[in-house]
C-alpha cells in the first residue's frame, strides 16, 4: 500500500476527476451511478487507516471500516481463485456470485464488528474523519427526505450527494439502516466489482426492498435488470447459507484490492466510454434509412473518376519518343550521380501515371528513366547547432533522447551477406602454446640453456640447409668445368668468346669460393660456440651444485679416413692456391699495363716540358719582338712550371709489386685451418636432448627455491583480440620449470566485421594481479588458408618490462654477467614465441567459411571515398598504394568528388613521379599565369591600376582607367615619372644650396615613410569610424541637459554650439565652405600725419581735416584669401575696429579627394590681411557747375595672419584673438598706444607688441577631424629602447590624465625620427647656442635671450608640417633639427628651452594648446618669480598675465628631470600657478615611489655650428630679389612696372640695421621715413619690410603677393624692392624683403 | 566611338525596390544609393533617392510595398568596382523618432535579364547594454557614419550588427559592349527567371 499522503493525494485527484465528469452529466442517472461506483473504490485505504479510532465513532462507519478490513484480508485468496475477475467485462454469473458473497459477508461482519486492525497516521485519520463527518451530516439530512421519496427519485438525490463526496453516500445509506438504496449502484453499466462492493457495504436489503428495487423503473437497459434480478435471487440464496461467509468475504476483499490496483486505468476508461456513448446515442446521431448502392453501380461510378496505375514495369520503348534508342550517359563517360532510392514499385506506379499525363514524356530522360537529380541528402548535417542558453527551446525543437538501440549491420566494415546468415564466416584461432626464450624468472642456467637451445636450433637449421656443402659442390663443379675447358682447348686456339667465358668462370669460382668460405666459417663458429655454451652450462651446474634445465648436449664423433681426408684437404688448398695465383696474375698484368701506360704519359710530358723549356729560352732571346700576346699566354704556365714542375705534372708511376706466391699459399693455409676442420680430425655432430634430470627442490639453495616457488605462482594466459576487441581468452596455465606453456585451444570466431587485425595478448598472472607482457600481431589469413591445412606458426614477442628479483631469477632488462668478475654484461629482455595458427573455418560442406576476397577489400576500401582513411598518411605519399587502392575500389573517374585523386593518379601513371626536393606553396601558380610576368610589367593599363591601388598621389583619384591597353598613353605616367626622376636630381633653383636640397630630399623620404605608416593605420578601423553612436550619457551630462532646459531661449551672449560632424567621404566640390568670422581688431597702426609739408598737401583734405580734429585716422578692412579666392569685409574706422562679419570662402579639395588623408595633407593657408583703405584725391575738375572730386581708393597693407587649413581642419574651429604680423616698419603708420616702461622686459615687450585681431574660423559643414588617426598611430605599438616599466608608467600617467582631465594635453613619450618611442624629458638638456649670439650681448642677458629666441624662430617651420604634426609627431633631436633646418613647434621649443637652460635660466617645456596651432609646445622661463612664455616659432614671449598670449591651455610641464601634469582646475596660463613644487597643483611623473631612473639625454653633449656663409647669403639675396621683381611684374600684366632705384638703394641700406636691431622698431621706421622723404621729395611712400625665415622661395613669393602691393592702380606708381638675407650660423637665414610703392603726385 | 571598337561598356539598370519584410516595424521608408568603383560613371538616372513611407498591408503577409522605380545607367571601363545598390531603411520608433531600421547592399546583377534580389537588412548594435537602453530611450540608435559602409568590406570587423528584415529589389539589366571588351559575364538567360511574385503573391493571398 502506498503511504498515507500518497493515498490522500490520490483521493483528491480522483475526486476532482469525478466532479469534472459528473458536472456535464448531471441529469443522467446511469452516468452518475457509474461514477459513484468507481469513487467508492477509493474509500478502502482511507477507511482502513481509520480503524484504530473506531471505538468512539459512528457505529455505521465502524461497521463499514471493519468490512473494508476484512476485504483487505481476503484479497489474496480471491486473486488466486479467480484471476479472470480482473476484467470488469466478466460474465454476469461472476457478478452475481460475488454479489452474493459480499452480501453474506456484510451480514457477518456487521454482527461481529471486529476486524483486523491496521495503523495509520493520526493526522490522516483525523482529516478523513472530519471530512466524513461533514459529509455524513449532509447525507443524513438528505437521507431523511429520501426516505419519503420514491425509489426512482432516490437515484437523483443520490447523484447529488455523490457529486460532493461519493464515498459518504454509502455511509449515509448505511446510517439510514434499512432504507434500501443499493439498486442504482447495480444498475446499467455497473461493473461487477462495483456492484459487489456496494452490495457488500450495505446492510442486506430485505427481500421486499430488493424486489422493489429490481422491479421498479430501471428503464434504459432491461438486460441488465434481468441480470440484477438474478443476482438478487442468488443473494437470497446465499443469505441462508452463511457458513463459509468468512471465506467469501475474503474473496470480496480480494476484488477490492484488484480494483485498487486498476483504479487509474479503469477510471479513465470508464469515463471515456461513458462520454462517447452518452453523446453519440442521445445527441448526435440521427438514424435514417440505410441507402444502398449496388456494387456494380459503385464500381461504375468510381471507374469514371479513378485511375489506378498499375505497378507493372513499363517497357522502355513506351517511355521514349518513337524510334529512339535509350542512351545511357554513364556509359558515355558522363558523371551520373547516384539516384535517390525509390522502390521499384513506386517508380513503376509513378511512371505509369506520368505516361497517362499530358506531356508525360518530358519527365523521362534519355535513358528512359525518370529524370532525377543525384541524391540530395547530405551525409553530414549542415544545420548549425542550436545554442539557446537563456530561453527555453520550443518544445518541438527539444532534443529527444532515445535509448541506444541495437541496429542492423549498417557499418561499412561489416561483411555484406553476413547479416543474412549469421556466422557464415568463421575464423579459427588456434593458440597452441608459448615458449619463453627469456623470462625474468630464468635462472642463470636457464639463460644459458636457452642460449644453447637457440644455438642448437640454428645448428639444426644450418644442417638442414647444408649451405656449405652445397657451395662446395658448386665450386667443385665449376672447377671441373674450367679444367675441362682448359684441357680440351689448347691455349693457343682459344677463341675470344671462350676466353671471355673462362674469365667469367674465374669470377664465378672466386665468388662461390668466398661464399663457401664464409659459410664454412659460420658453421665452425656455431659449432664452437655450441660447445662453449655447453661447457659453460656444465661448469655452472657444477658450481651451483644443482641442475635446473634438462638440456644435455652430446657430441658424436664421426671418424674419417685420415689419408683421403688429408689428400682432399691438400687438393683443396692447392686448387685454391692455384686459383688465387691465377687471379693475382691477372691482376698483376692489368696493373702492369696500367703502369706502362702511365709511364708513357709521364715520359711524353717530360719531353714536352723539356721542349718548352727550350722554347722559353728561345723566346727570351726573341724578346722585344711583337709577340706579346703569345708570350703572355705562355708566360703563366712557364712561370708555374719553373716553380712547381713536380706538382703539376703526372707523378712518376710506381711499378706494381711482383707476386709472392709463397705468401698466397701461406694465406690459404691459414684460412683453411681457421675455417675447416683439420684433416683427419673427427667430424663432431652435436646432439642435444632434454632428457637431463632437474634437481629436486629440496636439494637447492634458498635462492633457487624461492625462484622455483615464484615460478610456480605464475600463470600465463593469452587474450585473443579481433579488430581490437577482445573476443576470448585462453585458460591460464602455470609456468613450468622449462618455461613452456601449452594451451592447445582453438577459438572459432564467427565474424560479421571484416577482419582488420588479430592480436594475441600475453598476460602473466601473479596471484590475482595480471599484467600484459606483450602483444603479438597475427596476420589475417588469406581466404585459402583453411583450418586443418594451415601450419602452426611461431610469432616472436618481447616485452620491455623491467623486472628484478632478489632471488635466483635473473630478471628482465637487468644487466647480467656470467663471468665471475662481472664483466661482459648482457641485458636480457623478456621474450618468447607464441605458436598459433589462424585460419578460416571449414563448413559442413567442406567449403571454407571465408568471405570472398573482393568483399573484404570492397568493404574496407569501397565504402569510403576517403583514401586517407584507409591507406593512412604514409600510404598517401606512396603513389603506388593510392593507385592500387583506386583500382580496387573502382573509383568513378567522373565523380567530381574524386577529381583530386584521379588527377593525382594521372600524374602518377603518366610517368615517373619525381619527388620534388623543394616545397612549393602555390604549385599551380604557373599554370594560372595567363601572361608572362614581362608582359604584365609591360602593360600600361596594368601599371596604371597598380599605381592607383598603391595610392600613389598622382593616381590616387584617377577615374576611369581606360578599358583597352592602347588607350593608356604614356602621357599619363609622364608626371609621375618626372617626379620620380626629380627625386634624384637636386633642384638647385628652388633651394639655396645643395645642402638644403639634400635636406629637403631627406625630409621627403621621412614624409613618405610617415605617410606609408599612416596609410597602414588608415586601414585600421575603429568602431567610431564606422558607427555613429550616442555617447553614454553620464549623470553630469544629464544634469547639464536639465540645466539647459532652464536656459533662456535667446541668451544675450550666445555661445557657439557644437554642430553635427560630417564625414568627409561623401562630399563633393562646393559642399564645403570655409567660414571666417571677423569680429574686431585692436591696436591697428594709425596713419601718421605727414611730417613734411609736401606730404601733407599731397594727402587729401579729408585726412587733413581728421588730423585737425585730432583724430588719428585709419580705415581698416580685412581681406581673407584662401585658395586664391579673395573676400573682404567692409571698411571700419579707427584703430580698434569692429567688423563682426562673416565671410564664406568656397573650399575645394585637390583632385576632388575629400578623404581625411588628403584633407589633412592640404597645404593651403588662409591669409587674413588687414588693409587700410586710403582715399586719394586724384584731381579736382573745377568747372562751372561745381566741383567733382575724383578719388582713388588705395589699400595699404598693415599686417596679416596666416592660418594653415590643416590647423582649421584638425581643430574644427579657430576661435580667438591673434596677433597680426605687422611689419617692423610701416611707412606712414605708427602705433598709437604707448605704455609706461618699467623693467627691461617690458621694454622689449612693447617693441614686439602689435595689432590683434579676433577671429572665428570654421568649416561648414563640420568635417570629422583626423584626430582618430593620431590615436591609431598610438595604438600601433612602436618599438622602444625605453625600460618597459617606464613605458607602462607613462601609459598609466597618460591614461590618468586623459580620464581625469579630458582635453588636457599630456605627453610623456614621443616618437623620434627612427620611429622609436622615447621618454620626453630625454630631449631636454642644456645646449650651447651659437657663440655669435652670445657675443652680441655679453652683458645683457635679456637681450641675449631675445636674440636666441629669434635665432630659433628663424629656423623655418616644416613646410609640410601637416604630415608631421597632425599625423604623427616625430621629434627630432636638436642636432637633427639644426641639420634638417625644419621642424614643428616642438622642435623649436625644445631647442629654445635647451638654449635657455644653457643660459642659466629656469626653463620648462610647456605642452599645451595654443592658437592657432592647437596642440603645441611653448617654453616657460622664470625670472625672479615672474613667468614668461615663449612662442618658439615666432620668438615672441608673453608674460603670464598677458591677455593676448596665444597659449590657451597648459597641459603639462617638462623639465630634464620630470614631467608634471597640471592638476589645477584651470588651464589658462593666467589663472594657474606655475610652481611645480606644489603637489596640489602639479602631479609629477617621477615621485618618491617611482624615482627618476637617471635617463640619459638623447641630445648631443654639445652643438657644433657651421659658420655663417656670407657669400651664399648674398647669392640667395640676389636670387630672391630677381625672382620677386619678375613676379611682381608678372602680377601686373597690363600696367608698366617701374622700379625706383634711388628708393631701392635706400631701402637696401635700412635692412641690415633692421636685422641688427633685433626685428626693427618704431623709431627705425620713423628714421626710414624721414630718410626716404628727404631723398625722394614729395613722393607718397608706403611700404614695409617683411621678415621671414628662409626655407623655400615659394613662401616668400606668396607672402609678397598677399600684401597686395602690386595691386595699386595708380598710373604713376613706382616700386622699390630690396632684399636682404642675413646669415646666422648653421645656415639659418633671415630674409628681409623691403617693399615700397612710391606715387608721384 | 565606333561600335565595333568600344572603349567603354554601358550598364543599364531598371527595376524597383519592391518592398520589405520587417516583421516588427511599420511605417518605413528607404533610401538608396549606389556605390561603385573609380572607373564607373553614372550617365543618366537618379543616383540616389528616397521612397515614400509605407504602412503594412492588411493582407496576411504584412509586407511593406514601396514599388519604387530604379533607373540608372552606368558607363565604365573596368568591371572592378561593379556598382552596388545600398539601401537603408528608416522608420519611426515608439517615440516617433526616425531611426534606422536596416542597412543592406547588393551588387547589381552582372548578367543581363531579370533578377530579383532579397537583401538581408541589419543595423549596428550599441556597444553596451546600457547604451542600448539609452539609445532606445532617446531615439538615437547607432548608425553607420555612411550607409555606403555596408558596401565595402574594410573595417567591418569592428562592428556588431543585428539583423532586422529583408528588402526585395528586382532588376532588369541591360548591357552594351561588355563582351566586346573581352569580359564574359556568363550566359544571358532570359527564361531562367520567373517574374517576381512579390506583388502578385499578395493579391493571390488576398
Amino acid at each position: 500500500m502506498a503511504s498515507p499522503s500518497d493515498i490522500r493525494e490520490k483521493l483528491r485527484k480522483k475526486r476532482r476527476a469525478f466532479q469534472e465528469t459528473l458536472v456535464p452529466t448531471k441529469h443522467d442517472d446511469e452516468q452518475a451511478l457509474v461514477a459513484s461506483a468507481s469513487v467508492s473504490e477509493e474509500a478502502p485505504p482511507a477507511t482502513m487507516e481509520q480503524e484504530p479510532q473506531s471505538s468512539h465513532e459512528d457505529p455505521a462507519e465502524t461497521l463499514r471500516r471493519s468490512l473494508k478490513a476484512q476485504r483487505q484480508m481476503r484479497k489474496k485468496k480471491l486473486l488466486e481463485e479467480s484471476p479472470a475477475l480482473r476484467s470488469p467485462a466478466e460474465g454476469v454469473e461472476d457478478i452475481s456470485k460475488v454479489a452474493e458473497d459480499e452480501g453474506s459477508t456484510k451480514r457477518t461482519a456487521a454482527g461481529s464488528l471486529t476486524g483486523p486492525k491496521s495503523r495509520g497516521p493520526h493526522q490522516f485519520e483525523r482529516f478523513v474523519t472530519r471530512r466524513l463527518e461533514e459529509k455524513l451530516r449532509a447525507a443524513r439530512s438528505q437521507g431523511q427526505s429520501l426516505q419519503l421519496q420514491e425509489l426512482g427519485e432516490v437515484a437523483v438525490s443520490r447523484l447529488q450527494s455523490l457529486r460532493d463526496r461519493h464515498t459518504l453516500t454509502r455511509f449515509h445509506s448505511e446510517d439510514q439502516d434499512g432504507t434500501f438504496q443499493v439498486p442504482q449502484d447495480i444498475s446499467t453499466r455497473v461493473t461487477f466489482q462495483d456492484a459487489a462492493r456496494l452490495v457488500g457495504e450495505r446492510e442486506r436489503p430485505t427481500t421486499v426492498e430488493a424486489y422493489n428495487f429490481f422491479t421498479s423503473n430501471f428503464d434504459p437497459e432491461p438486460e441488465e435488470r434481468s441480470e440484477s434480478t438474478s443476482k438478487t435471487s442468488v443473494q437470497k440464496k446465499s443469505a441462508e447459507s452463511c457458513d463459509d461467509s468468512r471465506e467469501e468475504a475474503e474473496e470480496g476483499g480480494e476484488e477490492e484490492h484488484e480494483e485498487h490496483n486498476e483504479e487509474a486505468p479503469l477510471m479513465q476508461d470508464e469515463d471515456g466510454n461513458v462520454f462517447v456513448i452518452q453523446q453519440t446515442s442521445k445527441d448526435f446521431l440521427e438514424t435514417t434509412k440505410a441507402e444502398y448502392i449496388g456494387l456494380r453501380a459503385l464500381a461504375l461510378r468510381r471507374g469514371g473518376l479513378l485511375y489506378t496505375p498499375s505497378s507493372q514495369r513499363v517497357p522502355t520503348s513506351v517511355k521514349l519518343p518513337e524510334n529512339v534508342t535509350p542512351r545511357y550517359l554513364e556509359e558515355e563517360g558522363f558523371y551520373v550521380g547516384q539516384r535517390p532510392p525509390v522502390t521499384s514499385t513506386n517508380e513503376n506506379i509513378l511512371e505509369n501515371r506520368m505516361l497517362k499525363m499530358e506531356e508525360g514524356l518530358k519527365w523521362f530522360g534519355d535513358d528512359g528513366r525518370i529524370i532525377a537529380l543525384p541524391d540530395p541528402i547530405k551525409e553530414s548535417s549542415s544545420r548549425p547547432p542550436l545554442f539557446h542558453v537563456e530561453e527555453d527551446l520550443d518544445p518541438a525543437l527539444q532534443t529527444v533522447f532515445k535509448k541506444p538501440m541495437k541496429c542492423g549491420h549498417t557499418h561499412q566494415a561489416y561483411i555484406a551477406g553476413a547479416a543474412d546468415c549469421e556466422g557464415d564466416y568463421q575464423l579459427d584461432v588456434d593458440v597452441s602454446g608459448l615458449i619463453f626464450s627469456h623470462h625474468p624468472l630464468f635462472s642463470r642456467e636457464h639463460v644459458q640453456g636457452a642460449r644453447l637451445a637457440q644455438l642448437y636450433d640454428q645448428y639444426l637449421d644450418r644442417q638442414r640447409n647444408k649451405l656449405a656443402e652445397h657451395l662446395t659442390d658448386k665450386l667443385n663443379g665449376l672447377r671441373n668445368t674450367m679444367r675441362n675447358m682448359l684441357e680440351i682447348h689448347s691455349e693457343q686456339s682459344l677463341s675470344p668468346a671462350m676466353q671471355q667465358r673462362i674469365v667469367e668462370y674465374g669470377v664465378e669460382i672466386k665468388n662461390t669460393r668466398q661464399l663457401r668460405d664464409s659459410e664454412q666459417e659460420k658453421d665452425r663458429a656455431l659449432l664452437k660456440s655450441l660447445v662453449k655454451v655447453w661447457k659453460e652450462i656444465k661448469s655452472l651446474r657444477e658450481f651451483q651444485k644443482f641442475t635446473n634445465t634438462p638440456y644435455k648436449l652430446c657430441l658424436r664423433r664421426e671418424n674419417v679416413d685420415r689419408l683421403t681426408d688429408e689428400q682432399e684437404y691438400e687438393k683443396e688448398v692447392l686448387a685454391e692456391v692455384w686459383e688465387l695465383e691465377a687471379e693475382e696474375d691477372v691482376d698483376y698484368q692489368r696493373k702492369l699495363a696500367e703502369y706502362k701506360k702511365q709511364l708513357d704519359q709521364w715520359k711524353t710530358w717530360r719531353r714536352k716540358q723539356k721542349s718548352q723549356k727550350k722554347q722559353k729560352k728561345m723566346k727570351k732571346k726573341k724578346k722585344g719582338q711583337p709577340q706579346e700576346e703569345t708570350e703572355e699566354d705562355e708566360n703563366d704556365p712557364d712561370a708555374n712550371e719553373s716553380d712547381g714542375a713536380v706538382d703539376d705534372g703526372p707523378p712518376k708511376p710506381e711499378p706494381p709489386e711482383k707476386l709472392d706466391f709463397d705468401a698466397i699459399e701461406q694465406q690459404v693455409r691459414e684460412k683453411a685451418s681457421r675455417i675447416r676442420r683439420k684433416p683427419g680430425e673427427a667430424i663432431l655432430i652435436p646432439e642435444m636432448s632434454a632428457s637431463g634430470k632437474i634437481s629436486a627442490a629440496d636439494l637447492c639453495p634458498k635462492g633457487e627455491m624461492a625462484r622455483r616457488e615464484d615460478v610456480a605462482k605464475r600463470c600465463v594466459f593469452i587474450k585473443v583480440l579481433y579488430n581490437d576487441k577482445e573476443v576470448s581468452q585462453t585458460n591460464s596455465r602455470t609456468l613450468n620449470s622449462d618455461f613452456k606453456v601449452h594451451f592447445g585451444q582453438i577459438f572459432n570466431l564467427k565474424i560479421v566485421n571484416c577482419p582488420k587485425s588479430i592480436t594475441l595478448q600475453v598476460f602473466e598472472e601473479v596471484a590475482s594481479s595480471c599484467s600484459l607482457l606483450a602483444q603479438v600481431y597475427v596476420p589475417v589469413p588469406g581466404s585459402s588458408v583453411v583450418a586443418g591445412s594451415a601450419p602452426m606458426e611461431e610469432f616472436e614477442f618481447s616485452s620491455k618490462q623491467r623486472v628484478m628479483f632478489d632471488h635466483e631469477g635473473v630478471g628482465s632488462d637487468v644487466p647480467l654477467s656470467f663471468v665471475a668478475d662481472g664483466s661482459n654484461r648482457v641485458v636480457l629482455l623478456t621474450s618468447g614465441k607464441v605458436s598459433c595458427c589462424v585460419s578460416w573455418g571449414v563448413g559442413e560442406d567442406d567449403l571454407p567459411l571465408a568471405p570472398p576476397v573482393s568483399q573484404i577489400l570492397g568493404s574496407v576500401l569501397g565504402g569510403h571515398p576517403e583514401a586517407a582513411a584507409h591507406i593512412g598518411p604514409s600510404g598517401l605519399a606512396d603513389m603506388k598504394k593510392i593507385g592500387e587502392w583506386a583500382a580496387q575500389s573502382r573509383l568513378d573517374p567522373n565523380d567530381p568528388r574524386n577529381t583530386s585523386i584521379m588527377q593525382l593518379l594521372k600524374v602518377a601513371s603518366s610517368g615517373e613521379v619525381t619527388a620534388a626536393d623543394y616545397f612549393r606553396l602555390e604549385q599551380l601558380q604557373e599554370e594560372f599565369n595567363f601572361v608572362s610576368d614581362e608582359d604584365l610589367d609591360r602593360s600600361r593599363r596594368f601599371r596604371l591600376l597598380v599605381l592607383r591601388s598603391q595610392e600613389v598621389p598622382e593616381f590616387r583619384n584617377y577615374k576611369c582607367v581606360p578599358a583597352q591597353e592602347r588607350e593608356v598613353t604614356d602621357k599619363v605616367f609622364k608626371e609621375y615619372e618626372k617626379r620620380l626622376k626629380d627625386g634624384e636630381i637636386i633642384d638647385t633653383k628652388e633651394h639655396l644650396d645643395s645642402h638644403r636640397a639634400l635636406v629637403a630630399k631627406y625630409l621627403q623620404k621621412i614624409r613618405e615613410a610617415v605617410i606609408h605608416r599612416f596609410l597602414l593605420a588608415k586601414h585600421h578601423y575603429l568602431l567610431s569610424d564606422l558607427v555613429v553612436e550616442e555617447e553614454m550619457p553620464s549623470i553630469g551630462i544629464l544634469g547639464l541637459n536639465l540645466f539647459h532646459l532652464a536656459e533662456p531661449k535667446r541668451p544675450l551672449k550666445p555661445q557657439r554650439k557644437e554642430r553635427k560632424k560630417v564625414t568627409a567621404q561623401n562630399l563633393s566640390d562646393g559642399d564645403i565652405k570655409l567660414l571666417v568670422n571677423i569680429l574686431r581688431a585692436y591696436d591697428i597702426p594709425v596713419r601718421r600725419p605727414p611730417s613734411s609739408k609736401a606730404a601733407q598737401t599731397s594727402q587729401g583734405g579729408m585726412q587733413a581735416g581728421d588730423w585737425l580734429l585730432g583724430q588719428v585716422q585709419v580705415r581698416p578692412f580685412v581681406e581673407v584669401s584662401f585658395q586664391r579666392n579673395v573676400l573682404q569685409t567692409t571698411t571700419a574706422d579707427g584703430p580698434n575696429p569692429c567688423w563682426n562679419e562673416e565671410l564664406q570662402l568656397p573650399f575645394s579639395a585637390p583632385n576632388g579627394d575629400y578623404s581625411i588623408a588628403s584633407l589633412q595633407s592640404l597645404k593651403d593657408e588662409v591669409f587674413i590681411n588687414v588693409f587700410d583703405e586710403v582715399l586719394h584725391e586724384i584731381g579736382v575738375t573745377d568747372e562751372e557747375k561745381g566741383k567733382s572730386v575724383h578719388t582713388r581708393l588705395e589699400k595699404h597693407w598693415l599686417g596679416s595672419v596666416k592660418i594653415p587649413f590643416s590647423t582649421i581642419y584638425s581643430q574644427c574651429r579657430i576661435d580667438g584673438t591673434f596677433k597680426v604680423n605687422t611689419p617692423a616698419v610701416l611707412l606712414g603708420y605708427s602705433k598709437e598706444r604707448s605704455h609706461g616702461n618699467n623693467g627691461a622686459y617690458d621694454n622689449l615687450r612693447s617693441l614686439c607688441e602689435g595689432a590683434f585681431i579676433t577671429l572665428f574660423i570654421t568649416i561648414e559643414p563640420q568635417l570629422l577631424p583626423g584626430e582618430s588617426i593620431r590615436e591609431k598611430i598610438k595604438e600601433l605599438k612602436l618599438d622602444s629602447q625605453e625600460d618597459e616599466g617606464l613605458l607602462q608608467a607613462s601609459e598609466r600617467f597618460e591614461r590618468l590624465a586623459a580620464s581625469e582631465f579630458p582635453g588636457r594635453v599630456c605627453t610623456t613619450t614621443v616618437i623620434d625620427l627612427n620611429g622609436k618611442t622615447v621618454f620626453i624629458s630625454r630631449y631636454l638638456r642644456p645646449l650651447n647656442p651659437p657663440q655669435e649670439l652670445l657675443d652680441a650681448f655679453p652683458d645683457n642677458p635679456a637681450a641675449a635671450a631675445a636674440q636666441v629666441a629669434r635665432f630659433v624662430s628663424l629656423i623655418p617651420s616644416l613646410p609640410d608640417r601637416v604630415s608631421f604634426a597632425a599625423i604623427c609627431d616625430l621629434w627630432s633631436t636638436c642636432d637633427q633639427f639644426l641639420t634638417l633646418l625644419a621642424g614643428d613647434e616642438e622642435e623649436h621649443a625644445v631647442l629654445l628651452c635647451n638654449y635657455f637652460l644653457f643660459l642659466g635660466k629656469k626653463a620648462w617645456l610647456i605642452i599645451g594648446n595654443a592658437i592657432p596651432e592647437g596642440c603645441s609646445a611653448y617654453v616657460l622661463t622664470q625670472e625672479e618669480s615672474v613667468y614668461y612664455m615663449w612662442n618658439p616659432s615666432s620668438g615672441h614671449y608673453y608674460g603670464q598675465y598677458d591677455t593676448f598670449c596665444p597659449l590657451q591651455a597648459v597641459g603639462c610641464l617638462v623639465s630634464a628631470g620630470n614631467v608634471w601634469l597640471n592638476i589645477q582646475e584651470q588651464v589658462s596660463p593666467m589663472r594657474i600657478n606655475f610652481d611645480v613644487s606644489r603637489s596640489h597643483c602639479w602631479k609629477p611623473f617621477f615621485t618618491g615611489s617611482f624615482p627618476h631612473s637617471s635617463l640619459t639625454s638623447v641630445q648631443p653633449e654639445q652643438l657644433v655650428y657651421r659658420r655663417s656663409d656670407r657669400t651664399t647669403a648674398v647669392e640667395l639675396q640676389d636670387r630672391i630679389e630677381r625672382t620677386l621683381r619678375d613676379k611682381i611684374m608678372s602680377w601686373r600684366p597690363h600696367r608698366p612696372t617701374r622700379w625706383n632705384r634711388h628708393c631701392t638703394t635706400a631701402l637696401k641700406h635700412f635692412l641690415p640695421s633692421l636685422e641688427l636691431g633685433g626685428g626693427g622698431g618704431r623709431d627705425a621706421g620713423e628714421g626710414h621715413r624721414h630718410e626716404l622723404q628727404s631723398m625722394l621729395g614729395d613722393n607718397r611712400i608706403s611700404g614695409f619690410p617683411l621678415n621671414m625665415p628662409f626655407s623655400e622661395m615659394a613662401p616668400i613669393v606668396e607672402a609678397v603677393y598677399s600684401t597686395g602691393v602690386h595691386t595699386t592702380h595708380s598710373p604713376n606708381v613706382e616700386f622699390a624692392l630690396a632684399v636682404y638675407v642675413h646669415p646666422y650660423p648653421n645656415n639659418v637665414l633671415s630674409v628681409w624683403v623691403y617693399l615700397a610703392s612710391l606715387v608721384r603726385p | 566611338m565606333a561600335a565595333s571598337n568600344p572603349s567603354v561598356f554601358l550598364l543599364s539598370v531598371n527595376g524597383q525596390i519592391e518592398g520589405a519584410d520587417f516583421p516588427s516595424y511599420d511605417n518605413l521608408y528607404c533610401k538608396y544609393c549606389y556605390v561603385y568603383g573609380q572607373d564607373w560613371i553614372p550617365t543618366t538616372g537618379l543616383e540616389e533617392g528616397i521612397t515614400q513611407i509605407t504602412c503594412k498591408g492588411s493582407q496576411a503577409s504584412h509586407k511593406l510595398i514601396w514599388n519604387f522605380p530604379l533607373d540608372v545607367t552606368f558607363k565604365s571601363t573596368n568591371p572592378s568596382g561593379w556598382p552596388q545598390l545600398v539601401v537603408s531603411v528608416y522608420g519611426p520608433d515608439v517615440f516617433g523618432n526616425d531611426v534606422v531600421r536596416g542597412y543592406g547592399a547588393t551588387h547589381i546583377p552582372i548578367t543581363p535579364g531579370q533578377h530579383t534580389r532579397t537583401m538581408a537588412m541589419f543595423v549596428p548594435e550599441p556597444t553596451w547594454r546600457l547604451q542600448k537602453f539609452t539609445s532606445w530611450l532617446m531615439g538615437r540608435r547607432p548608425e553607420y557614419t555612411d550607409p555606403k559602409v555596408v558596401a565595402q568590406g574594410e573595417g567591418r570587423e569592428v562592428t556588431r550588427v543585428c539583423s532586422q528584415g529583408f528588402v526585395t529589389v528586382c532588376f532588369s539589366i541591360m548591357m552594351k559592349d561588355l563582351k566586346k571588351l573581352g569580359y564574359d559575364s556568363g550566359p544571358a538567360n532570359p527564361q531562367s527567371h520567373a517574374a517576381s511574385s512579390w506583388s502578385t503573391e499578395d493579391q493571390s493571398n488576398f
